[in-house]
C-alpha cells in the first residue's frame, strides 16, 4: 500500500467513523442524560432508511423525502418517550433491557407488516451522483464526501447546543442532579421528552442519509446498534466527545482491518473494546 | 406446615410425571418437550447469575453456542462421538471460556458489565462467523449423535428420542437440585449478600471477586450443557445460536419466570417455548403466525411494565405470600 | 379423512418407518405390499422451496418451470398423475432437517424437489441420505452434494458453484490477462467459487493476486475497491447475488474503476440486477450455464411456452425446475411409472439426454449436469451469449465415492 492509497483508506475509514458517530451520538445522549440503555435504537435507524427509502420513491426525490421523514421520526421519539420509557427511568437496567428488547421485536415485525421483507436500493440524488478522480484508477464518491460533510456539521452543531445553549446547560445539570434541577422550577421532564426524540431523530437520519451507500435491508439495525454500543462504552457513556473519537477509531479499525486482516476483522472492535475497558473501564471520556 | 411439605414434594412429583411424557408416544411432543427442558437449563444457570449474584449478563448466548460448536467439531463426520468425554469437554471448554472472561468482565459494573458480557459473546460470534473454523455463516450439521458405550454395549443412544428426552431431564433435574444444594450452602447465602450490598461483603472479609468468578464459571459451565443438548437435538450448529438475539431470549425467560426463583427459571422456559410454539402455529393463527414476534414482542414490553416479578411473583401474590428473598432492584 | 386423523396416520406410520429405516441400508428395500400401493395412487412431489424472503422469486421460478414440464407432458408423469406437497424452507438452515424430514416421513413424498440455498440443501442431503428417497435439486451449488456427500439418490440439475467461475481461467486468458483479483462473501459458495476459478485461472497461467471478502451479507465495498485499485490486477473477477450484486456493480462504476479494470463473474453478478443499475454493468462478461440470445428452437419455444403461461419472463432458475421436471420425467419413463422400482428411476436418469432450453446435457457420474458454460456480455438488459467458453464441462466431484 502506498502512500495515496493508506490516505484514501483513511478517508473511508473516517467516512465511515463519521457516519457512527451519528447514530451513536443519539444512543450516548440518551443513555448518559436519562441512564436508560436502548437496545432499540438500531431500530430507529432502520426506520429512518425504510421512511427514506419509501418516501423517495413516492416524491422520486432522496432531499424531499428526507425533510418529511425527519419531523416524523421526532414525533415517533416524543410518543416513545412519553408512553414507554418515561416509566423505566427509576427501574433497574434489566427492564429497561426486556422492554427495548420487546421493542425491536415489535419495530421488525411492523417493518415486514408495512414495508415487506424485501431488500431495496436508494438512488444517490442526481445532484451528487459523481466522483472526484483521485489516482489513475480510482475516484471518490462526491456522496460519500458530503455526507461526511453533513455529519461534521451536525457533530458541531451537537457540541454547540450542549456547551453553549441554555438548553444545553439544563441537560446537562439534568444529567447529574435531576431532582435539584426540578426543584429549580426547569421541567425535566420536557427535557426528557426532547432530548430523546433528538436520539431517535440522529439515528434515523443516519438511516436516511446512508440508506444510497447501504441499501435498506430488514434487520439492517442490528449490526448497526451492537456497533453502537460498542462506540458508548468505549467513549465513555454520556460523552458527546467521547462517542466522536471512539467512532473514529472504530470506522479506522473496521477499515484498515479489513483489508490487511480480513481473517479477524469482524472481532477487532470487540478486542479493542476489551483493551479499552480493562484499561480503563469507564471509558476514555467517561467520568469515573 | 402442609403447604411446606407440598412445596418440597411438588419438584419430585413433576419430574416423575415429565419422566413419564414419551408414554404417550407422540414424537412431536417430546422434542418439543425436550427443547423446553433444555431451555430450563439454560436459564437456571443464567439466573444464577442475574437472580442471584446480580450479574445482568448480555452475553449468556456465547457459552450455549461455545458447546455446541465443541460438540460439532469433536463429532466425526459419521461416526458417533462418545458422550463420556465429549460432553465433559464441551462444559470444561465452557468453564475455561468463563474463567478467562470473567478475570476481564467482573472489573466493571451495570451498564459496563452488559455492554463488556454482549462485547465477548460478539467476539466469539464472530470467531464462528469469519474464521473457517466452524463454517463460516453456513454454520456445521452434526451427522450423527453421540452414544455412550461401555466395553461393547451401547448404554445410551441418543439417535433415539425416548432415550435422549430423558437424558435431558436427567440433566435438566440435576441442575434443579444442584444448584438448590450450592444456593443453600454458605457460599449460595454470601452470593446473595453480594448481590444486596458488595460493599458490606467486602468490609465483612468475603473475597467478592472470586465469589463472583466462581459463579460466573458455574454459571458458563451449565449454559454449555444446554447447549451441547440442544446442539444434539437438532443436529446443527451455525453462529446465530450465538447471537445476542439468543442472549435477550434467556434473558426473558428468566424474567418472565420471575428471577431469583430457580423454579421460575424453568416456568419461564416452559411459558416461553410454548409462547412461540402457540403463537407461530400457523393452524391456529393463519396468516398472523408468520408475525408471531409481533405478539411476542408486545408481550415481552407488558412484562417488563407491568410484571417485574414475573410469572412466580404472580403466583406469590395469588397465594399471598411476600416474594421470596431480597427483592431485586434493592441494590439501586 | 379429516385432517386430524390423517395427523394420527401419519405419526404412527411415522414410528413404524424410523424403525424401518434404520435398519435399510441400501436404497429399494421397500416392501412388496407398499410397491403395490405406491403404483396404484398418484405420484407424490414434495417441493421444498424458498417461497418467503429474499430468494422467494426463486422458488416460484423453480416451481413455475416444474409445472411447465409436467403440463407439457399432459398434467402426468409416465401416465402417472402428480399430487404437489409444498414446504417453504424459509432458506433457513437451521430448520432444513425438520422441514425435509415432513416431507419424508409425514408425507411420504416419492420424490423430494428442492432447494435454492446451499445451507439447507446440505441439511437436506444429512436427512436423504438416510431415508435413500429420490432427490433432485433444482438450485443449490454446494459442492459437496455431488461432491464428498454424494448419493446414488441425489441429482441435480442445475450448478456446482466450482463450474460457474471454472471457465473465466480460459476466458481471462485468452483477452490476455495475467494476474486478477477475486472477490466474494465470506461463505461457502463465495468461497467454492474462488477455488473453481483459481484452479481454472491457475491451469492458464495466470496468477490471483488477491482473494478479498466481505462478510455476507453486508454490501459496503469501499474498503475493498480502494484495495482493487491499490493492487492494479488486469481483471476482476466477481461473486454476488441480488442486492448485493446490483450494490457491488454500481459502487465498482462509482469508485471509477469501471472502465479501467475490467469486471468479470460468475454469472448470478448480472442475473436479474440489469433493470435495477442502469448503465453501471454494461459490458460485463460473465460464465453461466444459460445465456440471453441463444436463438435454438428449444429455448424459444420454451420461453413463449412459460410467458404465455405464468405472464413472466422466465430465468436460468425457471429452467433448472423445467429440467429438474425433464429428468424425473426420464426416470419414471425408464419404469413405466413404477416408482418403487428405486433403482430403475436412478438408472433411467443417469441415462437421460436432457434437451434443455439451455442446450443438451447428460449427467456426471455424482449426477451433476456435464453442460456447455456460455460467455455472456451484458448488452443493455440482456446477458448476451458470446458463444461457448468452455464445451460440456463436468465438476470435478472431488471426494464423492459412490
Amino acid at each position: 500500500m502506498d502512500l495515496a492509497f493508506f490516505l484514501i483508506q483513511l478517508l473511508n475509514g473516517l467516512q465511515y467513523g463519521l457516519l457512527l458517530f451519528l447514530v451513536s451520538s443519539g444512543l450516548t445522549l440518551v443513555f448518559g442524560i436519562m441512564g436508560i440503555i436502548n437496545l432499540a435504537h438500531g431500530s430507529f435507524y432502520m426506520v429512518g432508511a425504510y421512511l427514506a427509502w419509501s418516501l423517495a420513491s413516492m416524491t422520486g426525490n432522496l432531499a424531499t423525502a428526507i425533510l418529511l421523514a425527519i419531523p416524523l421520526t421526532v414525533v415517533l421519539g416524543m410518543a416513545l418517550e412519553r408512553l414507554l420509557f418515561r416509566h423505566l427511568y427509576s427501574r433497574d437496567h434489566l427492564y429497561q433491557v426486556l422492554l427495548t428488547y420487546g421493542l425491536i421485536l415489535v419495530f421488525e415485525e411492523l417493518r415486514s407488516l408495512i414495508w415487506g421483507d424485501d431488500v431495496h436500493g436508494v438512488a444517490v440524488p442526481a445532484l451528487l451522483n459523481a466522483s472526484i478522480p483521485l489516482t489513475e484508477n480510482l475516484s471518490y464518491p462526491v456522496y460519500r464526501l458530503a455526507i461526511s460533510g453533513v455529519c461534521l456539521l451536525l457533530a458541531l452543531a451537537l457540541y454547540f447546543l450542549i456547551q453553549k445553549t441554555r438548553l444545553g446547560m439544563m441537560i446537562r445539570a439534568g444529567a447529574s442532579n435531576r431532582d435539584m434541577v426540578q426543584s429549580l422550577g426547569i421541567d425535566i421532564k420536557l427535557i426528557y421528552t426532547l432530548v430523546f426524540a433528538l436520539g431517535v431523530a440522529l439515528a434515523a437520519f443516519a438511516g436516511m442519509i446512508n440508506a444510497p451507500l447501504s441499501s435498506v435491508t430488514p434487520n439492517m439495525g442490528s449490526h448497526v446498534l451492537i456497533i453502537c454500543f460498542v462506540v458508548v462504552v468505549i467513549g465513555g457513556i454520556g460523552s458527546v466527545k467521547g462517542a466522536m473519537a471512539a467512532s473514529l477509531m472504530i470506522g479506522l479499525a473496521e477499515t484498515f482491518g479489513q483489508v490487511l486482516v480480513p481473517e479477524v476483522a469482524g472481532m477487532i472492535v470487540y478486542v479493542l473494546m476489551a483493551i479499552v475497558l480493562v484499561w480503563r473501564p469507564e471509558g476514555l471520556f467517561g467520568r469515573k | 406446615m402442609n403447604n411446606v411439605r407440598f412445596s418440597r414434594s411438588l419438584p419430585y412429583a413433576v419430574i416423575g410425571l415429565l419422566a413419564m411424557f414419551p408414554m404417550l408416544d407422540s414424537t412431536f411432543y417430546t422434542q418439543l418437550l425436550s427443547k423446553v427442558l433444555i431451555m430450563a437449563i439454560f436459564a437456571m444457570s443464567l439466573d444464577l447469575l442475574v437472580g442471584y449474584t446480580g450479574l445482568v449478563s448480555f452475553g449468556h448466548a456465547a457459552y450455549f453456542g461455545l458447546a455446541g460448536y465443541v460438540l460439532a467439531l469433536l463429532a466425526a463426520k459419521f461416526e458417533a462421538v462418545s458422550l463420556w468425554w465429549s460432553l465433559p469437554a464441551a462444559i470444561g471448554i465452557c468453564v475455561a471460556f468463563a474463567l478467562a472472561t470473567g478475570m476481564l468482565v467482573l472489573r466493571t459494573r451495570g451498564i459496563y458489565f452488559i455492554m463488556v458480557t454482549l462485547a465477548f459473546a460478539q467476539m466469539l460470534f464472530f470467531v464462528f462467523h469469519d474464521t473457517k473454523l466452524g463454517g463460516g455463516s453456513d454454520g456445521i450439521y452434526i451427522y450423527t449423535k453421540p452414544t455412550m458405550n461401555l466395553g461393547d454395549t451401547v448404554l445410551v443412544n441418543l439417535e433415539k428420542l425416548d432415550q435422549f428426552y430423558w437424558l435431558v431431564l436427567f440433566c435438566t433435574a440435576g441442575t434443579y437440585f444442584l444448584l438448590r444444594r450450592i444456593l443453600g450452602s454458605s457460599f449460595g447465602r454470601a452470593l446473595m449478600g453480594i448481590k444486596v450490598n458488595e460493599h458490606r461483603m467486602r468490609a465483612l472479609g468475603f473475597p467478592v471477586f472470586r465469589y463472583q468468578l466462581a459463579s460466573f464459571a458455574l454459571a458458563g459451565g451449565l449454559g454449555g450443557l444446554a447447549g451441547y443438548l440442544a446442539a444434539v437435538q437438532f443436529g446443527f450448529v451455525n453462529p446465530e445460536i450465538l447471537s445476542w438475539h439468543q442472549s435477550g431470549a434467556v434473558l426473558m425467560m428468566v424474567i418472565l419466570g420471575g428471577m431469583g426463583t430457580l423454579h421460575g427459571a424453568v416456568i419461564g422456559a416452559f411459558a416461553f417455548v410454548l409462547l412461540q410454539e402457540v403463537l407461530s402455529n400457523q393452524a391456529w393463527f393463519g396468516i398472523a403466525a408468520k408475525h408471531w414476534q409481533l405478539a411476542m414482542g408486545i408481550l415481552i414490553m407488558l412484562v417488563a411494565l407491568y410484571l417485574p416479578q414475573g410469572l412466580a411473583g404472580l403466583m406469590n401474590k395469588f397465594q399471598r405470600k411476600p416474594p421470596p428473598e431480597a427483592e431485586e432492584g434493592a441494590d439501586v | 379423512m379429516s385432517q386430524n386423523d390423517k395427523d394420527i396416520f401419519a405419526r404412527r406410520e411415522f414410528l413404524k418407518g424410523s424403525a424401518a429405516i434404520a435398519g435399510a441400508t441400501a436404497v429399494g428395500t421397500l416392501l412388496p405390499s407398499a410397491m403395490a400401493l405406491a403404483q396404484q395412487g398418484k405420484l407424490k412431489v414434495g417441493l421444498m422451496l424458498p417461497y418467503t424472503g429474499t430468494f422467494a422469486q426463486l422458488g416460484v421460478a423453480i416451481t413455475n418451470g416444474f409445472k411447465l414440464a409436467v403440463d407439457e407432458r399432459g398434467g402426468k408423469l409416465a401416465g402417472r398423475e402428480i399430487e404437489f406437497i409444498t414446504v417453504d424452507d424459509e432458506s433457513n438452515p437451521a430448520k432444513a432437517p425438520e422441514n425435509v424430514n415432513k416431507l419424508v416421513q409425514r408425507d411420504k413424498v416419492d420424490v423430494v424437489i428442492g432447494t435454492v440455498h446451499s445451507g439447507v440443501v446440505m441439511g437436506m442431503a444429512k436427512v436423504l441420505k438416510e431415508s435413500g428417497t429420490l432427490w433432485i435439486n433444482p438450485n443449490g451449488g454446494a459442492g459437496a452434494m455431488t461432491g464428498a456427500a454424494c448419493a446414488p439418490n441425489f441429482f441435480r440439475t442445475s450448478f456446482s458453484n466450482w463450474q460457474t467461475t471454472h471457465a473465466l481461467g480460459k476466458v481471462l486468458k485468452a483477452k490476455g490477462h495475467k494476474t486478477a483479483v477475486f472477490i466474494t462473501w465470506k461463505y461457502a459458495a463465495g468461497e467454492e467459487m474462488m477455488e473453481g476459478f483459481k484452479e481454472g485461472f491457475e491451469k492458464e497461467g495466470g496468477k490471483l493476486v488477491k482473494e478479498l471478502y466481505t462478510p455476507f451479507p453486508q454490501v459496503e465495498f469501499q474498503a475493498l475497491l480502494t484495495e482493487i485499485a491499490s493492487i492494479k490486477p488486469d481483471a476482476v473477477v466477481a461473486f454476488f447475488a441480488g442486492g448485493g450484486a446490483a450494490k457491488f456493480l454500481k459502487d465498482y462504476q462509482a469508485a471509477g474503476l469501471k472502465g479501467k479494470i475490467p469486471l468479470y463473474g460468475s454469472g448470478f453478478l448480472t442475473d436479474g440486477v440489469l433493470d435495477a443499475v442502469g448503465d453501471a454493468a454494461e459490458g460485463v462478461e460473465t460464465t453461466l450455464h444459460y445465456a440471453d440470445g441463444l436463438d435454438t428452437k428449444k429455448d424459444k419455444a420454451f420461453r413463449l411456452a412459460y410467458a404465455k403461461t405464468f405472464k413472466l419472463q422466465p430465468d436460468v432458475y425457471a429452467v433448472q425446475g423445467y429440467d429438474a421436471g425433464q429428468l424425473l420425467a426420464a426416470g419414471l419413463e425408464a419404469v413405466k411409472g413404477n416408482v418403487a422400482d428405486k433403482v430403475g428411476v436412478i438408472k433411467g436418469m443417469e441415462a437421460a439426454k436432457i434437451d434443455s432450453p439451455r442446450g443438451q446435457w447428460t449427467l456426471s457420474k455424482a449426477h451433476n449436469p456435464v453442460q456447455d458454460m456460455y460467455l455472456r456480455k451484458v448488452v443493455g438488459k440482456e446477458n448476451k451469449s458470446q458463444g461457448v467458453a468452455w464445451k460440456a464441462l463436468a465438476d470435478p466431484a472431488r471426494g464423492c465415492k459412490a
